[in-house]
């Protein structure tokens, strides 16, 4: 052990995985959302309570359907990588930790594809 | 000399003796106004869905929305949503370098909350102001 430099007992350990491209991807979908959240949350806000044909209407519109399905893919990637942050800061328990990563992944691959769908049935005519 | 330093190390910050500032507690707001719109993005998804069903499903979901008690965690999460927008701008900024000595990122986070308390008022006019 005490051969060992500082450098080699760290290598391949830590974050030499895909620490790297979680950060570029997080940073990517964060500029992303800065136009798909404005452009999401207007007409979301204004169909609230305005009755189910009002949202029909508004989400038979092309651009407000693919805006509210591109808003819903890169939101739910931004939010996987957030919460994955969060388990991984707060959960030491190695076993604990990767279930709750994979269950997280798997929630929110889920809710993307309920949310797609969603607004695709409206937009097709629901 | 790696060994030696092991356990001797700071274990940083002791939130029991720490003294708030803002960097720290914008940084932490960050968190969990993130955590917090995630969860309300989970009903607007279950939102969606009801209004690609039928009316009564629709009813029920829309309905409890737009109660005082779904107002509450939407017009919540709208505040979280204009300081994570803004907050989020800061932290790009800092991503690429910049307008990171002490007297800038405390200038910047008062700008962060100044503006988020403009958009959300603006936002609250343009929903129930009928704008």
């Amino acid at each position: 052990m005490s051969y060992l430099t500082d450098r080699k007992r760290v290598a391949g350990l830590g974050v030499a995985e895909d620490g790297m491209k979680h950060w570029v991807l997080q940073r990517i979908t964060a500029i992303a959302l800065i136009p798909l959240t404005i452009g999401f949350l207007f007409p979301f806000m204004k169909s609230l309570g305005a009755g189910r044909e009002a949202v029909l209407e508004t989400y038979s519109s092309s651009f407000n359907a693919l805006v509210a399905i591109m808003f819903f893919i890169v939101v739910c990637h931004h939010i996987t990588q957030g919460i994955q942050i969060v388990i991984e800061d707060y959960v030491h328990y190695r076993r604990r930790q990767v279930r709750l990563l994979l269950l997280n992944k798997l929630f929110w691959g889920m809710t993307t594809i309920v949310a797609v769908f969603s607004v695709a049935k409206i937009a097709f005519g629901a | 000399m790696s060994n030696a330093q092991q356990g001797k190390r700071p274990t940083s910050p002791h939130l029991q003796i720490y003294r708030p500032q803002i960097t720290s507690v914008l940084s932490i707001v960050h968190r969990i106004t993130g955590v917090g719109m995630a969860l309300a993005l989970i009903l607007i998804v279950w939102w969606f869905l009801a209004a690609g069903t039928s009316d009564a499903y629709f009813n029920m979901v829309d309905g409890f929305l737009t109660s005082w008690f779904g107002i509450l965690i939407l017009g919540g999460s709208l505040l979280a949503f204009w300081f994570h927008f803004f907050n989020g701008i800061r932290h790009l900024k800092w991503d690429a370098g910049l307008a990171m000595s002490k007297i800038q990122v405390q200038k910047s986070g008062r700008i962060a909350i100044v503006a988020t308390l403009i958009a959300t008022t603006a936002s609250l006019i343009y929903v129930f102001g009928g704008l």
